[in-house]
C-alpha cells in the first residue's frame, strides 16, 4: 500500500505545488460553512430570530424542531443560524482587527527599539493593566452598543496581548545577521518588517490569533450576557449558552447545540492554523 | 598490545525530517588496540561523531543501528541492555565534547560534577574521588589545582574548562576516551597548552583515545593513527607520519592539499594612485555609557589605525575577544565609533550608517562568519540577490533575473538554485550566496568576517580561491578577518595583529619578510599547528610570554 501511494503522491503534489492536510482541508470547510451560514441565515432559519413557535420551553430535539427549543420557547436552530453572524462575523473581525494592528506595532518597535518602543510597550502595559471586561463596560457605555463599537472594542482589548507576543518574536529575528544586513544595505521600515522580520513569525503568530480568536468569542458572550454585548432578541452563542444555562439540569439541547457551534468553530480555526497548505519544498523533487 | 576496540562492519541509518532514510554509516570496521590514540578526521557530515558516539553503545535520536558490531573490551555493545552500558559508560568509556562550556551545569561547582561520575558508578569513595580529582587538575597543568574546583564553570576560560572536562571524563579510570573535537573552539596558543595536556595524561595512563576532528595539523600532534572518513565510508587509514607523507587515497591527498592554502606571493603591484582605499585614523569604540569625553565606558576598540590601498587585501588576526570582529562593524557603521574617523575613497563616512549616503553603503559590503543566520530563511537565492539589486541599481523584471543568473555563475553555483531557500543548501553553497549579495551591490570593499571559520577544509580552501579569482576579474578590496593565520596569509598582502583591542603590528611583505617582530606576535604565529608530526613536542614557547599573553 505504501508503495502506491508513494507512486501516485509526487505526481499529484508537484501539479498542486502545496501539501494540503485533510485534517485542514475538513477545518476549512467547517469555517467555510459557517461563514455561508452567517451570510444566509435570513434565507435558511426556519423561524424567525425572536418568534416564540411553542408555549412549552426546553424541548428536547424533535422533527419540528431539530435543536430542541430554548428557554422562551423559541427555535433554537433558527438562533444558533442567526447567532452565527454575530459570533462569526464580531470575532473574525475583531481578531483580524487586533492581530494586524498589534502584530504591525510589535514588529516596528522591535525594529526600531529605543524610546520609541519603551514608550509604546509601557502605554499598552498600562492597557493591559486594566480589567478587560471593565474597560469594554467603561467603552460601550460610552458609545452605546453597536455592532462596530464592539468589535473595535474587542479589538482595542486585545492589542496588547498581540503586541507583546509580536514584539517578543520580532526581537529574536531583529537580532539575526540577515536583519543586519538589510538595514546596512539601506533598507526603509516597511521593507525590514514585511520582507526580513514577518515570514519569521508568521507561524507562531497565526497560531497566537487563533488563540486569540477564542478568547474573543468568550469575551463577546460574557458581553452579551451583561447585556452590552449583542442586544436581544438577537444573540451570539455564548449568550445562547448563557441564557439557557438553567436547562441544564433538563438535559436541553438549547445549552448543547451552541456548545458544540462554538466548539466547531474554535476548534477549526485552531485547526486550520495548525495545518496550513505547506509549499512542498523537497530537495528530492524540486531539482 | 591487546585490542581494545574492535568494529566490524558497521551500518547506521538516520530518519530525515521528511521520512527518507539515509545511511550514514557504511560498513566501517577499525581497531583500536591498548593505550593507542587513534584520530577519526573528515569534514562535517562524514560520520566521524556517529562513529566515536556509537563506540559508547550510544546512538543519537532518530538514528538507528542496521548492522555490525562493536566490541569493547571483549563485550559487544550492541548485545546489551541499556543499563549495563550506561555501566560502562565513565567507567570503561568516557567522553569529551567539544563544547565544554555547554557540558557543565553552571549551578553546580566544578568539582561536584568531576566526581559525578564516581558518585554514580559507587567505584570509589567521594573523598578519595576529590583526591584524585585534584591530581588530575595537576597534571592536566591547570592552576591552582587545589582550590580550581571550588569554582563555578563561568569562573574559569574555556581552555581550563575543557581540560576540566577532561578530568571529568578520565576520573573513572576509562581504559577508552572518546575527544570529541575539544579544541576546534579554542584559540590556538589556548589549544597548545591543552593538547599538551591531553597528550601527557593519556600517555602516562596508557589510556586509548579516540579523537575526532576536523583539523589534521591537530590530530597530527596526538594521533598515533588516522583514519580518513567520507560520506559514511573507511577513505584511508595508516598511522600518522604515513597518511600525512605519503596518501594514497585522493580524498586524503584533496585534504591535505586543501588544509594549507597556497600564499601565492603576488608580484608586488605598482599603485598608479596612492590614495587608499580605506582608511581608519585612531578609532575607539565600544559600549556602555559614555564618560565626559564622549568615551564608552567599556572599549573594545582603543585608537585603532589601519589603511587598505586599492585592490589590496588587508588581513586581521588575533584571538578571541581582540576585538577584530568589533572593527569590522565599527567599520560598517553598526557599531559607530565613539572617536576617529573612517575614510572610503577619500570621502569621510559617518560613524553611524544611518547616516551615510546610499553609495557608501553600496560601496561597502560586509559580509558574516554564519551563512545560517546572515540568509533569510524565508527568503528564495534568487529573492536574497535581487533585492540589493532592486534596491541599489533599480534593476527590474528581465535586467535583474538575467543579473541573477551571472551572479549565481561568479560564485560557481548552478543557476537553478535561485529557487532554493538557504536551508536546502550546504554551508559552502550558502557563504557563496552570502558573499554573491555582497556582489550584487558592485561593492569597491568587502568586509569578510570570519567567512571560512565555520566551513570544511577542502570548502573553506575553494572559498578563498573564489574570493582571488573574484578579485582578479572585479578589482575588489578585502578586509579579511579570521582567527585562522594560515587563511589569512593566502588571501592578504598585509596583515594586522590585534590584542585586546589594539593593533599589536601591521605586518608588510617588504618589511622583515612578512614575519612578526612583535612578542606576541610571534607567539601567535608559533602556536599555529603546523602540519607535521611533532611539532608540538618540539614546540619552545618561552613560559614567560605565555604566561603574558594566553588567556587561559
Amino acid at each position: 500500500m505504501s508503495v502506491s501511494l508513494s507512486s501516485t503522491r509526487p505526481a499529484r503534489r508537484w501539479r498542486i505545488g502545496y501539501r494540503i492536510s485533510p485534517v485542514g482541508a475538513i477545518c476549512f470547510v467547517v469555517i467555510l460553512a459557517w461563514a455561508l451560514v452567517a451570510i444566509f441565515a435570513p434565507l435558511i432559519a426556519p423561524h424567525p430570530v425572536g418568534e416564540i413557535v411553542d408555549f412549552d420551553f426546553f424541548q428536547s430535539v424533535s422533527a419540528q424542531y431539530p435543536m430542541g427549543t430554548d428557554y422562551l420557547g423559541r427555535d433554537v436552530l433558527s438562533r444558533i443560524l442567526f447567532g452565527a453572524r454575530y459570533t462569526v462575523g464580531i470575532s473574525l473581525a475583531a481578531v483580524t482587527i487586533a492581530c494586524v494592528s498589534g502584530v504591525t506595532l510589535g514588529m516596528t518597535a522591535a525594529v526600531i527599539g529605543g524610546v520609541f518602543d519603551s514608550a509604546l510597550s509601557r502605554f499598552l502595559d498600562a492597557l493591559t493593566s486594566i480589567p478587560s471586561k471593565i474597560l469594554a463596560l467603561v467603552l460601550v457605555a460610552a458609545v452605546g452598543s453597536s455592532i462596530s463599537v464592539l468589535t473595535l472594542t474587542l479589538a482595542v482589548i486585545y492589542i496588547p496581548g498581540s503586541y507583546r507576543f509580536a514584539r517578543a518574536l520580532a526581537v529574536n529575528v531583529n537580532a539575526m545577521d540577515y536583519v543586519t544586513v538589510a538595514r546596512v544595505r539601506g533598507e526603509r521600515l516597511g521593507h525590514i518588517i514585511r520582507a526580513e522580520i514577518l515570514p519569521g513569525i508568521v507561524g507562531p503568530v497565526l497560531a497566537d490569533l487563533g488563540l486569540r480568536f477564542v478568547f474573543i468569542v468568550l469575551l463577546l458572550s460574557s458581553l452579551s450576557f451583561l447585556g452590552l454585548g449583542v442586544q436581544p432578541p438577537n444573540a451570539d452563542w455564548g449568550a445562547l449558552v448563557k441564557e439557557n444555562i438553567g436547562g441544564l439540569s433538563l438535559a436541553a439541547p438549547a445549552v448543547i447545540f451552541p456548545l458544540i457551534a462554538i466548539a466547531s468553530l474554535t476548534i477549526s480555526v485552531n485547526l486550520l492554523i495548525d495545518n496550513l497548505p505547506q509549499k512542498i519544498r523537497d530537495r528530492s523533487e524540486d531539482a | 598490545m591487546s585490542r581494545l576496540v574492535e568494529v566490524r562492519d558497521l551500518r547506521i541509518e538516520a530518519r530525515t525530517d521528511a521520512g527518507r532514510v539515509v545511511e550514514i554509516i557504511r560498513g566501517v570496521s577499525f581497531d583500536i588496540d591498548e593505550g593507542e590514540i587513534v584520530a577519526l578526521i573528515g569534514e562535517s557530515g562524514s560520520g566521524k561523531t556517529t562513529i566515536a558516539l556509537d563506540l559508547m553503545g550510544y546512538t543519537r535520536p532518530g538514528c538507528r543501528v542496521t548492522g555490525g558490531t562493536v566490541t569493547l573490551d571483549g563485550v559487544e555493545m550492541g548485545a546489551l541492555p541499556e543499563s549495563r552500558r550506561a555501566a560502562m559508560r565513565g567507567s570503561l568509556v568516557s567522553y569529551v565534547p567539544q563544547s565544554a562550556a555547554a557540558a557543565f551545569n553552571p549551578a553546580h561547582t566544578i568539582m561536584d560534577q568531576v566526581v559525578e561520575v564516581v558518585r554514580i558508578h559507587g567505584s570509589m569513595p567521594i573523598p578519595e574521588a576529590r583526591v584524585k580529582a585534584v591530581e588530575l587538575f595537576r597534571a592536566l597543568a591547570l592552576p591552582n589545582p587545589e582550590t580550581i574546583g571550588e569554582r563555578y564553570p563561568h569562573q574559569v576560560s574555556g581552555g581550563q574548562l575543557q581540560r576540566l572536562s577532561a578530568a571529568m571524563a578520565l576520573i573513572g579510570d576509562p581504559k577508552l576516551v572518546i575527544f570529541d573535537e575539544p579544541t576546534t573552539a579554542l584559540d590556538v596558543t589556548t589549544q597548545v597548552e591543552v593538547l599538551r595536556a591531553f597528550k601527557s595524561v593519556m600517555r602516562k595512563g596508557g589510556i586509548a583515545g579516540v579523537y575526532v576532528s576536523h583539523d589534521l595539523a591537530v590530530v597530527a600532534q596526538i594521533a598515533d593513527r588516522i583514519i580518513v572518513l567520507r560520506h559514511g565510508e573507511v577513505r584511508e587509514e595508516g598511522r600518522t607520519a604515513d597518511i600525512l607523507e605519503r596518501p594514497q587515497n585522493p580524498y586524503t591527498r584533496e585534504l591535505l592539499a586543501a588544509f594549507r592554502p597556497s600564499a601565492a606571493p603576488r608580484p608586488p603591484r605598482v599603485d598608479r594612485d596612492d590614495a587608499p582605499l580605506l582608511v581608519v585614523r585612531d578609532v575607539v569604540a565600544g559600549y556602555g555609557k559614555t564618560d565626559a569625553q564622549g568615551l564608552p565606558a567599556l572599549r573594545i576598540l582603543k585608537d585603532v589605525s589601519l589603511s587598505l590601498a586599492r585592490g589590496r587585501n588587508l588581513g586581521i588576526v588575533g584571538e578571541s575577544g581582540c576585538g577584530k570582529s568589533t572593527l569590522a562593524r565599527v567599520i560598517a557603521g553598526i557599531l559607530p565609533a565613539a572617536k576617529g574617523e573612517i575614510l572610503l575613497d577619500g570621502r569621510p563616512l559617518a560613524a553611524d550608517f544611518r547616516r551615510r549616503r546610499r553609495e557608501d553603503l553600496r560601496d561597502l559590503q560586509i559580509v558574516f562568519q554564519s551563512a545560517d543566520t546572515a540568509l533569510n530563511p524565508h527568503q528564495s537565492i534568487g529573492e536574497i540577490l535581487g533585492r540589493p539589486l532592486a534596491f541599489y541599481h533599480g534593476m527590474g523584471g528581465r535586467t535583474r533575473e538575467a543579473r541573477i543568473d551571472q551572479l549565481l555563475d561568479m560564485v560557481r553555483l548552478p543557476r537553478p538554485l535561485r529557487h532554493r531557500r538557504p536551508g536546502e543548501l550546504s554551508g559552502g553553497q550558502k557563504q557563496r550566496i552570502n558573499l554573491a549579495r555582497a556582489l550584487a551591490a558592485d561593492a569597491k570593499l568587502i568586509l569578510c568576517d570570519e567567512i571560512t571559520s565555520a566551513l570544511d577544509t577542502v570548502v573553506a580552501a575553494a572559498i578563498i580561491d573564489l574570493l582571488k579569482e573574484l578579485q582578479r576579474e572585479l578589482s575588489l578590496s578585502y578586509l579579511f578577518i579570521s582567527h585562522d593565520i594560515e587563511t589569512v596569509r593566502a588571501v592578504c598582502d598585509e596583515v594586522v595583529v590585534m590584542y585586546k583591542g589594539e593593533k599589536v603590528e601591521q605586518l608588510r611583505p617588504d618589511v622583515n619578510g612578512g614575519e612578526p617582530t612583535q612578542p606576541y606576535s610571534r607567539l601567535l604565529f608559533s602556536s599555529v599547528p603546523q602540519l607535521r608530526t611533532g611539532w608540538l613536542d618540539g614546540l619552545a614557547q618561552d613560559p614567560e610570554l605565555t604566561r603574558a599573553f594566553a588567556q587561559r
